[in-house]
């Protein structure tokens, strides 16, 4: 069976400075997988080089066997909630129809159908009663809410997110676990850039510990060790030294 | 005119023929720049409209001493392309250099002006006559303004806001969350130049009635001031449509009339009046409106204080409805007989003689608070 991800070689590179050296990495269907490892370890940026948003130096990304720009409508972006400025005039529902638009296409509006695939969203992570709330006056945990809302209506195969549970309050956290439990159960991928070490084994299937380079990758009853966990994030200290940093 | 009231105003725009022109020219001025002009003050880039409109200056001298001609299409694409070249540079100078994108936009505009400022002089130096008026490109001269000029700048806007409604949702996606959009498979900086581009129409449509100094202002207030009023996208760009096109027919009609006022400079009067006003009465953003809101929010803070003070003070007697003096209460919160008054209003708490006590009401309310 084709994995749902397939990353090889994957080297990106700002400037002189290396973010991801030469990166393999297997997903297979169905999994949630946490991405792990310090701050500057190249994590957002596995993620960013994958969906094409930032040029790799060398190697290549593939989404169920093919690049991800033939793929795009398998896939669906989280991006980190910070990203975007949530003082922007526009509504929770009208966020959530963003996700739409690469079915609809250029040009043409949202329509009825779309309307209605957004407000089921926003049920399934409990922000019905929000659609048209003006997104400024949204929590922390209300505003990740609403990108996961759309990025469920992106209808995809594989969810990469980055961060999901930064700065989320404890209802938002369950709600966000369920959705995950519930995507696995419909054969989904999710791949989620995680910082809390304590809850990978209980909120996630498999583990990529990345530092620059991949330093472990696998189930995490076996990789999710803590000569492994030593490697990633005492490695950071000599890396940084190395390059004056 | 002062001495012409507003209904008299109002009869010399559709009688006069110049005042129609001005008018009309500056409204559709007025509507381009204030909605594209909300895309940039959203994106945050509010300086690139002064950087196209000063960089745009020697487009205009070069494009009349390369035709020999003051016809405005043939100005107005200089304009253009000059204006166009200095979003270019930028871009190119940001992405290939370590100098910062303000610094950038600060370059190209100095630079750029500067090199228009060189090209007037020089024009008007030379013995022929035919290169009068150029230099109302500096501060703007409505008064100047011919029916082909209104044309040119009728048709523009048109155009500028016609392409704009066509890709309404891809410059929402770009202004809202652009590597969503990329990750979409929306070419997100095909859109940003386009975007750049209908700024530049916006802008170089409104360079010869406002002028290359001031014009940035007419993209930046009308938008500034719409965002007070509304939550939606849609609005804040109709809106500053607008608002726009009050501040460009108002200031373009006043100085018309008026001996040697400048034109860009009345109408930036206006747009700023407009800002003012938005800035302080709009509802929930407002200054004054918000101000309204701490006071009301410190009232019933002081109301719900003075209400438990008696509660606890009630507590510690045995006998239940115990009064007591308004010195007492303000001891305990400050301010006390006011909020008395209005309690007694609301029929919380009673006068026992001098003194004050909670009725039942208000002792429910109090015991209600307290468990909460």
């Amino acid at each position: 069976m084709t994995p749902a991800i397939q990353v090889e070689d994957l080297t990106v590179a700002y400037g002189e400075k290396p973010v991801l050296w030469d990166v393999d990495l297997d997903v297979g269907k169905g999994v949630l997988m946490a991405i792990v490892g310090p701050n500057g370890a190249g994590k957002t940026t596995l993620i960013r080089a994958i969906l094409g948003l930032v040029k790799p130096a060398a190697g290549q990304a593939l989404v169920h066997g093919r690049p991800y720009g033939e793929q795009r409508n398998l896939v669906a972006y989280v991006p980190q909630r910070g990203s975007v400025d949530w003082d922007f005039p526009t509504s929770v529902l009208d966020v959530v129809l963003m996700g739409r638009y690469g079915r609809i296409g250029w040009v043409r509006r949202p329509g009825k159908a779309d309307r209605a695939v957004a407000r089921e969203a926003l049920e399934q992570v409990g922000m019905s009663d929000l659609a048209g709330r003006q997104i400024s006056q949204l929590s922390g945990g209300q505003q990740q809410r609403v990108f996961l809302a759309r990025a469920l209506v992106q209808h995809a195969e594989v969810y990469f997110m980055d961060e999901p549970f930064q700065g989320v309050d404890a209802t938002t956290e369950k709600a966000i676990i369920e959705l995950l439990r519930a995507l696995r159960e419909q054969g989904k991928t999710v791949v989620a850039v995680h910082h809390d070490l304590q809850t990978v084994p209980e909120y996630f299937d498999e583990v990529t510990l990345l530092n620059v380079r991949r330093i472990a990758s696998g189930a995490v009853g076996e990789v999710f060790t803590e000569e492994n966990l030593r490697r990633t994030y005492g490695g950071r200290a000599a890396f940084f030294g190395r390059n004056g940093a | 005119m002062p001495e012409l009231g507003p209904g008299l105003l109002g009869l010399a725009l559709f009688s006069d023929y110049t005042l129609r022109t001005v008018a009309l020219g500056s409204a559709a001025l007025g509507i381009t720049s204030g909605a594209l002009g909300t895309f940039a003050v959203l994106r945050r880039q509010s300086l690139l409209g002064d950087a196209i409109s000063h960089a745009a200056l020697p487009g205009v001298a070069l494009a009349f001493l390369l035709t020999g001609s003051k016809a405005p299409l043939v100005l107005v694409v200089g304009a253009a392309l000059a204006g166009f070249a200095g979003t270019l540079v930028v871009l190119g100078v940001t992405r290939t250099t370590r100098i910062k994108y303000d610094s950038a936009l600060g370059i190209v505009l100095s630079v750029f002006f500067g090199f228009g400022l060189v090209l007037l002089t020089f024009i008007q130096r030379r013995p022929d006559a035919t290169q009068a008026g150029l230099d109302r490109f500096l501060f703007g001269q409505a008064a100047a303004l011919l029916r082909r000029d209104l044309i040119t700048q009728a048709v523009l806007g048109a155009v500028a806001l016609a392409l704009m409604l066509l890709v309404w949702k891809e410059l929402k996606l770009l202004s809202f969350d652009p590597d969503f959009g990329q990750s979409l498979g929306f070419p997100m900086r095909v859109l940003d130049v386009l975007l750049t581009s209908l700024l530049v129409i916006a802008i170089v449509i409104g360079l010869q009635t406002v002028g290359v100094v001031l014009m940035a202002a007419m993209v930046i207030a009308p938008a500034a001031a719409a965002r007070q009023w509304t939550d939606r996208l849609g609005l804040v760009a109709l809106l500053a449509g607008a608002f726009g096109a009050t501040a460009g027919v108002l200031g373009a009609v006043v100085s018309a009339e008026a001996e040697r006022l400048p034109t860009g400079p009345t109408i930036v009067l206006c747009a700023s009046a407009i800002v003012l006003v938005s800035l302080l009465l709009a509802p929930r953003r407002g200054l004054l409106w918000r101000e309204a809101r701490g006071r009301r929010d410190r009232r019933r803070l002081r109301l719900a204080a003075v209400l438990e003070d008696l509660w606890t003070l009630e507590q510690q007697h045995v006998d239940g409805a115990h009064a007591h003096s308004a010195a007492v209460l303000a001891v305990m919160s400050g301010g006390a007989e006011r909020s008395l008054a209005e309690l007694e209003q609301r029929g919380l708490v009673r006068r026992v003689g001098e003194d004050w006590a909670l009725t039942d009401r208000g002792r429910a309310e109090a015991a209600a608070r307290e468990t909460r």
